[in-house]
């Protein structure tokens, strides 16, 4: 009757490469039903929002600490080179480049991995194995709409927002070991800084963190989905969310570069 | 037993199981299932851990497929319907889980108004709050309303389970062990609910359990599994009555000791 239950069918090669096949046949067949069902109204509006609260709001303090510092301390260490040329002048074009080209993207990205994937793997973990999930189907709901497309569109969304914003906090940071060591203005750094960013270097970075959000939340809802083993599972589904998600955020980094680099 | 003013139409079969094969892996563990649910009719299903019960019933609501046979819920037939058309069967159907399966992170008035909310997009705040605590009353929790699922005791929350599923009004229920792992008499209220259950909702039903006294209480017939199948059918007298094997040895263990 139903072929894919039951009925274990010899594997192709062996178990370990034949159930690798079988995982990517399911997050491809997991991504076509996020897009099927995305795009069929109506819209989860409040659990959305309730999740763009929990993704973006709740790691605010997060990215606005370490976007700070890590302004500061790139201004820091950039200073006794570019001083042995004479340009300190540069410095706050050259942050503002790194920033926005390379350190905000990654860095956005990589602690929403940490927080928000674990978060969700969890989460989605133990309403699988406790039957909560179960429990909605039987009650009507799908729960797919209801807890997996909400969270990656809310993903997908605020991640670009918490992206522009570490940026922002960085060159803050930035003009304030600036302006301690150079008495530059506000005004001159912002100018000085933001002059040397183009268009592109705005969309590569927009580009990155929409694809970098879509990753951190379908990787994690799809393992929180999928998880077993009990109790055991919660765990395993939070820390492989985290692992495989800034694994492929460091793929994709290199992926995105090199495709805005031939554009250039 | 139930009292026989309560009407049970034969010639109406609101579940029919046909033939009904589930292996998982090499595991076969629902081996040619045959029943039949008629309406207004409660039915338990005894049986040893692990023989199947809550897969069966599991299959019956289309959270598991079977490998063969077919299931005829309600004269649609569960496995070959659309995934909006199955969620328009469950609508009709409420199943309460073993474990309860309470939304954590909801209080129980949130619990029990979420399905509500899901499914009737026109019901208005005032008509949900109504409808939920008719429902905390008819299971007799109202105290409950505001406590979360970790705040309440096993019984409660088997209660509460049941309550979720009954404020959609189905015609059937399946309870999978509505009784097991709670004290003699919060068991015996947990029976005299699913009596009441009938009487009040007129709902047909299948009650899984471990527990003789349960079965006596509930249902109008036992079905007694073993093995992937039944190995008897018919009203608590008559399986009890006859007294082999392992209906017998199920027997002697529940009263005998
Ligand atoms: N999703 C699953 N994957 C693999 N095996 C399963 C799955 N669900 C159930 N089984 C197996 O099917 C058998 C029957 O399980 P089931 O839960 O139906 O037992 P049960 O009769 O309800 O027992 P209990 O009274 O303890 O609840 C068990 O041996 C179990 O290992
Ligand atoms: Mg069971």
């Amino acid at each position: 009757m139903n072929s894919t239950n039951g009925k274990s069918e010899k594997p192709l090669i062996t178990g370990k490469i034949d159930s690798f096949f079988l995982h990517f046949y399911n997050i491809f067949n997991f991504i076509r039903r996020l897009f099927r069902e995305a795009v069929r109204p109506p819209i989860e509006w409040g659990e959305f929002i309730n999740q763009c609260y929990q993704v973006g709001y709740k790691s605010l303090a997060l990215v606005t600490v370490t976007g700070f510092i890590t302004g500061v301390v790139f201004t820091e260490q950039s200073r006794p080179t570019l001083s042995e040329f004479g340009v300190t002048a540069w410095l706050p074009s050259l942050v503002a480049i790194a920033v926005v080209r390379a350190l905000a993207p990654l860095i956005a990205a990589l602690i929403c991995a940490g927080k928000v994937g674990s978060s969700i793997g969890a989460e989605l973990a133990s309403m699988k194995v406790t039957e909560q999930i179960d429990a909605m189907e039987v009650s009507a709901i799908n729960p797919f709409r209801y807890l997996v497309v909400t969270r990656v569109i809310a993903m997908t969304v605020c991640l670009p927002i918490l992206m522009f914003y570490n940026a922002l906090i960085g060159c803050m940071g930035s003009y304030f070991d600036v302006h301690a060591h150079e008495q530059t203005s506000l005004v001159a750094f912002f100018d000085n800084a933001f002059t040397q960013i183009t268009f592109l270097d705005y969309t590569t970075a927009l580009t990155k963190s929409i694809v970098y959000g879509f990753t951190i939340g379908v990787v994690s809802c799809y393992q929180g989905f999928h998880a077993t083993q009990g109790t055991l599972g919660v765990g395993k589904a939070a820390n492989i969310s985290v692992v495989i998600s800034m694994f492929l955020i460091f793929i994709e980094e290199v992926i995105i570069v090199h495709i805005f680099n031939s554009i250039r | 037993m139930t009292d026989s003013k309560h009407h049970i139409f034969k010639e109406n079969e609101v579940i029919r199981i046909r033939d009904l094969y589930k292996s998982f892996g090499d595991k076969h563990v629902l081996t040619g299932i045959d029943l039949d649910l008629y309406q207004g009719e409660n039915l338990a299903v005894l049986g040893r851990s692990g023989t199947g019960k809550s897969v069966l019933i599991k299959i019956i609501i289309g959270l598991l497929q079977q490998d063969s046979g077919t299931v005829t819920v309600l004269g649609e037939d569960v496995n070959s319907l659309s995934y909006p058309d199955l969620r328009a069967l469950r609508l009709k159907v409420g199943f309460s889980f073993q474990s309860s399966a309470l939304y954590d992170s909801m209080t129980v008035r949130e619990n029990l108004a979420f399905p509500l909310k899901r499914n009737n997009k026109s019901m208005s705040r005032g008509q949900i709050e109504k409808t939920v605590s008719i429902v905390l009353d008819a299971i007799g929790l109202p105290e409950t309303i505001d406590q979360y699922p970790a705040e309440l005791s096993g019984g409660q929350k088997k209660r509460i389970g049941i309550g979720r599923t009954l404020i959609l009004r189905p015609e059937i229920m399946l309870y999978d062990e509505p009784t097991s792992g709670l004290d003699p008499i919060t068991s015996t209220e947990l029976n005299n609910l699913i009596v009441s259950v009938r009487e009040r909702f007129n709902t047909s039903s299948i009650v899984i359990t471990h527990d003789l006294t349960c079965a006596k209480t509930v249902a109008d017939r036992v079905a007694v599994m073993d093995d992937g199948n039944f190995i008897a059918i018919g009203t608590f007298d008559e399986v009890f009555s006859a007294q082999k094997g392992l209906v017998k040895s199920f027997y002697d263990y529940n009263f005998i000791q």
